[in-house]
Order: structure tokens, then sequence, then C-alpha cells
């Protein structure tokens, strides 16, 4: 299944290096990673999510801890946790259906942050369900490019994870 | 160099502790009692090295920190180095200088403190290191330059990470304004060592220089021991700083459980309680935290027979009749029976390592297990405990014994140990009268008269990696934790020899042996000029096969006789290389010659080298097929037989047996060393069944597969 770990660590060079190299040398691929600095700019927050089965995750979250640059790791997977991703979509626009471009970006509250003189650039957020549903919207008029930053989360509620 | 005021305990004496002791123990002892004390003191009593512990967790400098008369002085980097290494009261480093490293080697020509060895290449430095932190305890300390410098000593890092062995690496880095230039000599030793540090760090700033030493050395002895690396570029060396040495540490992300949970330690205790069959692994952990005199005490308290890893050999008194000894591939029939039968395990501090538990569907399959381990991701990485405990070993077992005795425990089967005793009188791991080859050298002769002569708590005995490991694992007797060192994880040929230069460089008074392969030895021979050149009296007992032993063993037995690539053509005429390296040196090849060699090499106080010949067919009995499960053994004597080699699983009433009784190989008359290939009974085909399991056990070959070893 996949997991999603929120992983405090020191905000330093090579860290990333650290905490990727141990989950690839443990024989994980990682779905999807985000990493920035906290409102602590010593520390950053990497947000991975990883596919494993539940022994094998195990072992790799207390490797992880081992690491001495790692100060915390939370698992998001189970809880009701507040996940978002964001999505830039370079979309094929010519002049007469840019309309409807913009209607479909309205329905989902995305907003129009460029336009070519046959693109326009949406950008999204929100679940992962949600960009991909617009995805699937915008493939039939033909996306040129395509970035998404990967999930980002945070638990409810006072609780720090 | 530590002086040497201390005098080593006494021996044990001619008192064992349990009636039933076996004879050819209780010799043992009483011959090793009578014999005058190699004069091993280093400042390595247990007390000291308990305290040496409880300084590490407390996060204090390990020498004078800030108190020195360097504190608050300008200085360059490099200067200050060197005055972290002695506010840490390191007083030996290993190492090899080069462009990179030249400042930190410039400062080191000042200091009156740290004496420097010159090793003859960087991963013999590492392995030097290494072998005087596992024979002292201390943090070893290495300087090398940057580039090959640097890569070279990664092997060595390895090792010591995967035995869990303290080192601090300091390595010369290009100046910072090139690196990532693929400026002369650069390589990025961080990147590269990565997974194989317990921490690395790459200084960017004089600033960070003085903690980054600190929490160096506190990382690298705490928790699970293990190597650190620290990369300095050169241009910060040659920098100008204050000096402050930090008497503490912090680090926020890094809290190693030392104290078990109390409710685990309750469940363990339940669990001894009601077990009839326990055994306890000792692992290498024991070692690291002491807990030896306290895994006595359990074993005692219950009547728990124990059984060793590796790295845990030592971990308790091979004269104590309840340590069974080694464990596994090469363990011995009734170990691993033991191991088969038991209901419980109580691992401490051991791993679980595939060379102990073979086939894991069958390890123990009756067993319930409690897990005892500094390191959280060891519990449940191999075999799921029913109670985990994190926490250091002694503390856990100590608490578990307090509890034992509140509760008024007693063992539940008194039978249990009788009849692993008597397994041991079965199927013994060799007996005076068991020749495979009349008039040549059998190895376990050897090393049992080697054995017989070392004083079994002051000697050190340090082994390479192959066949003479194994035999060396089964028949030297040892004492005291730390005195004896081998690779066990990384299995890492060319260890054992620069290992025991370190060794003997931390425990000057003791005797030092290197038991080698002519294969290993070869891996790191240069180290010869290292110990020659350094005053370092140790001595390599060379088990000479002429031959890549152990990989020859399994070609044999597994891979239809055919040897590729591992018969040698050109060995030295090793007596003549020593001899140029201004060692002394002799070669034996009768059994007749082994007494008065051991002799003559234990008396020297000059390095020495035995060339011990021996036939190539020697094989290591018992063992265990790869893939195979512990119980289904190759080779064991029984003597309810008559004392011949048995391979059978598990295990037939006395004096019967169900599987193969083996014949010895034919020699080769005309080959020295060498032996037939087309004699009529053939032990790989007869002993092993080689051909019918090839699905079992060539799945295992490819998974487990040695490399090299002799």
């Amino acid at each position: 299944m996949k997991y999603i770990l929120s992983i405090l660590v020191e905000n330093k060079p090579g860290v990333l290096s650290r905490v990727t190299g141990l989950i690839s040398r443990r024989g994980f691929n990682i779905d999807s990673l985000t990493v920035a600095p906290t409102e602590d700019v010593t520390m950053s927050r990497m947000t991975i999510i990883v596919n494993a089965d539940e022994v094998a995750y195990e072992q790799l979250t207390k490797q992880l801890h081992k690491l001495v640059s790692v100060y915390k790791i939370s698992d998001l997977t189970e809880e009701d946790a507040i996940e978002r991703e964001l999505v830039l979509f370079k979309v094929v626009a010519p002049p007469d259906r840019r309309h409807e471009i913009i209607e479909i970006a309205n329905i989902f509250r995305a907003n129009i942050v460029d336009v070519g003189k046959n693109s326009l650039t949406v950008e999204a957020t929100g679940t992962a369900s949600k960009l991909d549903a617009m995805e699937d919207l915008f493939r039939s008029y033909g996306i040129r490019q395509l970035t998404r930053t990967g999930k980002i989360a945070m638990s409810r509620g006072a609780r720090d994870a | 160099m530590t002086d040497s005021k201390q005098t080593a305990q006494a021996p044990i004496a001619g008192s064992p502790r349990t009636p039933d002791m076996s004879d050819d123990i209780r010799q043992h002892v009483c011959a090793s009692a009578m014999r005058p004390q190699d004069g091993a003191g280093d400042g390595t009593t247990r007390e000291e090295r308990l305290a040496l512990k409880e300084l590490a967790i407390s996060g204090k400098p390990f020498g004078p920190g800030s108190h020195t008369d360097k504190e608050g002085k300008e200085m360059t980097g490099a200067a200050a180095i060197i005055a972290s290494l002695e506010a840490e009261g390191v007083d030996t480093v290993f190492g090899y200088p080069g462009g990179q490293a030249i400042k930190l080697y410039d400062a080191l020509y000042d200091s009156t403190k740290i004496h420097h060895i010159l090793a003859r290449h960087e991963q013999a430095a590492v392995h030097e290191a290494d072998g005087y932190a596992r024979a002292t305890g201390k943090v070893g300390v290495v300087f090398v330059t940057s580039g090959p410098g640097a890569t070279n000593t990664v092997t060595g890092i390895a090792t010591a990470y995967m035995d869990s062995v303290p080192l601090v690496v300091i390595s010369g880095q290009v100046t910072r304004g090139v690196i990532g230039t693929d400026a002369f000599q650069e390589a990025d030793i961080v990147g590269i060592t990565m997974p194989v540090v317990k921490h690395s760090y790459l200084l960017q700033s004089n600033d960070d220089l003085t903690r980054t030493f600190r929490e160096a050395f506190y990382i690298a002895s705490t928790g699970r021991p293990g190597p650190v690396l620290i990369d300095i570029p050169s241009d910060l060396a040659g920098e100008q700083m204050v000096f402050h040495y930090p008497d503490q540490v912090d680090i926020p992300s890094y809290r190693p459980t030392y104290r078990g949970n109390a409710k685990q330690v309750k469940q363990a205790v339940e669990l001894i309680r009601s077990s009839k069959r326990p055994v306890i692994i000792a692992g290498g952990g024991c070692v690291t935290s002491h807990a030896c005199n306290e895994v006595v005490e359990l074993a005692e308290k219950m009547q728990i027979p124990v059984v060793t890893t590796l790295i845990g050999k030592a971990a308790v008194p091979c004269s104590n009749p309840l340590n069974l000894g080694p464990v596994g591939m090469h363990g011995s029939k009734y170990a691993n029976m033991a191991m088969t039968e038991c209901d419980l395990i109580i691992a401490v501090g051991a791993r679980f390592s595939d060379r102990v538990t073979g086939k894991l569907s069958e390890f123990a399959p009756h067993a319930k297990v409690i897990h005892i381990d500094i390191d959280p991701a060891e519990i449940g990485k191999v075999r799921d405990p029913q109670v985990p405990i994190v926490g250091d070993a002694r503390n856990v077992v100590a608490a578990i014994n307090e509890r034992l005795d509140r509760v008024g425990a007693t063992p539940q089967d008194e039978e249990w140990v009788k009849t692993v005793f008597e397994w041991r009188e079965r199927w013994p791991f060799y007996t005076e009268d068991f020749v495979d080859y009349p008039d040549r050298i059998a190895p376990e002769q050897v090393l049992e008269a080697l054995s017989t002569k070392l004083d079994p708590h002051a000697s050190v005995v340090t082994t390479e990696v192959g066949q003479h490991q194994m035999w060396a694992h089964q028949h030297i007797h040892r004492e005291e934790s730390r005195t004896f060192i081998s690779s066990g994880g990384l299995g890492t040929m060319g260890f054992g020899f620069p290992a025991a230069i370190g060794a003997k460089i931390g425990r000057p008074g003791a005797q030092v042996v290197c038991i080698a392969g002519d294969g290993s030895l070869q891996m790191n021979i240069q180290e010869m000029a290292t110990a020659i050149g350094n005053g370092v009296a140790v001595k390599v007992l060379l088990i000479d096969n002429n031959a890549l032993g152990m990989v020859h063993q399994w070609q044999r037995l597994f891979y239809h006789e055919r040897y590729s690539c591992t018969e040698f053509t050109a060995n030295p005429d090793f007596v003549k290389l020593a001899e140029a390296y201004g060692w002394d040196a002799e070669r034996i090849n009768h059994p007749d010659q082994i007494d008065g060699a051991l002799d003559r090499m234990l008396a020297s106080d000059r390095p020495y080298l035995l060339d011990v010949i021996i036939p190539t067919a020697q094989t290591v009995y018992p063992m265990v097929a790869p893939g195979a499960a512990i119980d289904d053994i190759i080779g064991a004597i029984d003597v309810t037989l008559g004392g011949v080699r048995v391979t059978e699983k598990g295990m037939s009433p006395a004096g019967e047996t169900a599987g193969t009784v083996a014949e010895p190989l034919p020699l080769n008359e005309q080959t020295e060393g060498a032996f037939r290939t087309s004699g009529a009974t053939r032990v790989s085909d007869a002993m092993t069944g080689a051909e019918q399991r090839p699905a079992a056990a060539d799945a295992a070959l490819d998974a487990q597969a040695p490399k090299g070893g002799e």
C-alpha cells in the first residue's frame, strides 16, 4: 500500500540525499517527494509517499529514524490528514476554445496564470483525485506541459505532526 | 599509547563453576591458570571499559575537553583538529598523508600527545584503527588525504559499520572553491560512504570544527557504535580560528534508548520462567555494552545454554559449560540442535544474521523470541519477536536478572541442559584421534595447540576471512570479551592482519596473534612494514593451503569440483617474504613440528610469521549448506559411531545414523596440497547429496555466495 510519511529533518546540505539514498538502497521506490524549510528555518519537512508492504514499511521507518539528521517521522497514511498538491497545466488553447478551458478551470477553482497565443497555463491545488480529474478533461484539448509538486500533508487539529 | 600499570585480572583458575564441567574444558582452564600471564593490562579492565562507556553516554569528551593549554588560543584549522583530538584524549592515530592532508600532518608534527602509525595502505589504516577500537573499546581514529586516499578507506569503513565499531575517519578534501570541479584528487567521499557510515560531516566552516569533532566522537561511541567520517577541505585547515572545545554535546535528533521498557522486561521474565528449553544467543552487543557478566548470571541462574555469534565470541567465557560456542553455518551440531529444539530464544545484541539462522523458515521453529537490542531497526528485521526490548543489553539483562531474583524464578526443566551436554559429548568439533590425513597437519590440531598455549584472558586473536576464520572460531578458547577480533558482517579478507597490528598497539602488553589464510594475508601483506617500522611484535599464524579454501570448499561440495580460480599457482615464499620485511619466520608441514614452532613464535619479542602448510582438501566441518536448515548438518563427528563424520538432518539414536558416513578424501601425492578428484568415494557426492537438492542449494547460492574467503 501507499504510505505518506512526514519527516522533519535538519535543514543542511546532503540531508535529502541521506534520506532518499536510504530509501532506495533498502529497495523502495519513492512515488513522490516534497521538501522545504519549516517555520523553524534550521529544519525542513519532507513529505514522502512510498509503496511498501507493512513489514517493509516498518523496517524503513526504523532505518530512517537512525539517521542522525532525522528529528521526527509522522505517518499520515491512516489519518484523516489534510493532503494537497499543486499542479501547473500548459493547455493547448487556440483563441476560439479558450473560454471552454477557462470554464473548466473555474469549476475546479483553478487560476489562469498565463496566456499565450495558443495556450493557457492553469494553476490548481487540491487532492490528487481532483487534479487527476482536471488532467483527464484537459487531455482532450492537448496538454503541452504538466508539472505536479507531489503531495504535502498535515494532520488536522492542534496536533503537531 | 597507554601505559601498562594495570595487570590483567587473574584467570578463573581451576575452580569450575559447575560440577559437570567436561574434562577437556577443565584441563584447559587449569592449564591456563598455571601459565604465567601475558602481562596484558592496558587500561582495559572491565571497570575501566564500563567507565569509558558511561563517559561516552554522558556526552563529555573522552579527554580533558576545554581544559587544555590550547583552549582560547588562535590557531589554524589543522592545529585545531589536532587540539580537538587531544581534547578527546586520543593518543594514537592511524593514517597515510597526501596533498590535501599535508596541513594536518604539519600540525601533527608539533603534537607531543598523539602517536601516528604510518600504514602502507589507507584500507589497512582503517582496519588497524578498527582492531585498536575492538581490542580497547576506545574510538579508532584515522587520517587520510582526499581522492584515492579517501576512497581506499571505503572497505575499512564498511567493515566497521557492519560490525558496529566506533571510528572517526578524518579525510582531507580539496579546497572549498574547487569542490565539484573534478579537481586533482577530488572524490565525493561523503557521498561515496553515505551507505556505510553512522554519520558524516563535510566541514563548511571552522566555526563548526570543534563541535563537529565532539559530535563525531559522541555519535561513533554511543548507542549502536559505528564509523563517522569528517571531510575537511584543506583551505579550512589553513584558516585561522580561535580554539574552544565543547565539554558537552546536544543532538536533539540522536537519543539512543538505554533503559529497557519495564513492562517488556516483565513480559520477558514471564516467558523465561515458563520456558522449558531456552537458549541465549549472545552477539556483539554483549561485548559493546559489557553485558558479559549479566549474561553469564542469567544463564547460570536459569540454566540456559548460550550460543555465540562470531562477533559475540568471548562474550561468555569458553570455560563456562553453558557456553555452546559457535552456531550457524559452521557452528557445532550440538549448538545448532539446541537452536532447533529450543522453545525460547533470548537474543542479546544479536541480529539473526543469515549465517546464524540458515533457512529462516526452519530456524528454531518452536521458539518464542525475546529480542534485546539498542538498535530498534534490528528488532523484527529478520525474526518477529514475542517480546521486543530496545535498550542497552547490559541494563536490560541486569533488569531481567533482578526481576527473576525478585520472583524467585528457577529453571523449569533441568533435563534440557543435560540433553544439550549429551549432544556436546556425542558431536564434538574435533577429537584428538580423528585424523583426516596422516602425516599432514590438520588446522584443528594447530589451533587447539595455539589455544592451549595462549592466555585466554589476556591474549588477543584476530582472524582474516575464510576457512581458517571458522576453524579459529571453533577452536580458540577465549575467556574475556575483546580478545577475539574478526570481520563478521562484511567478511573482509585483508582485515585480520592490520587489525592485529591495531590491537597490539592498543594493548602492547598482550600477546596478539593473527590467524590468517594465504589468500587474505596477501590482501594487506604490505602492513608487514607497518609492524616492523613501529616495533609491533604481532604474530601471524598462516594456515596455508595454497588456495582460496572456503570458495574451493563450496566448489567441491556444491559446484561439482569445478575449481574456478581458487587454486593459487604463484604464491610467494611467505617465509622469505616475511624475512625481506625484517620479520622472523618459519615454515612447518608435519604434525610433529607444531609444538616447537608455536613455542618459538609465541616466545619471540619480534614480529613473527609461522607458515603452516595444510592440505588443500581440508574442509571446514561441520557445515550447513547455504539455504539449508541449521540442523541439516554436513560432516559432524559422531563419537557414538566411533568418531566418523556424519551427514544427516536432525539426529538418529546414538550409534545409528540415518545419514551418510563420509570417508576422508584421498590425497594426491604428486601435487603438494592439491587433492585427487577421481576417487571412488567423494565427499562431495557422498556427504551433501548436492545433486539431490540442487534447487534449494542453487537458489541460496545465488543469494548468499561468499566473496573470496580462503
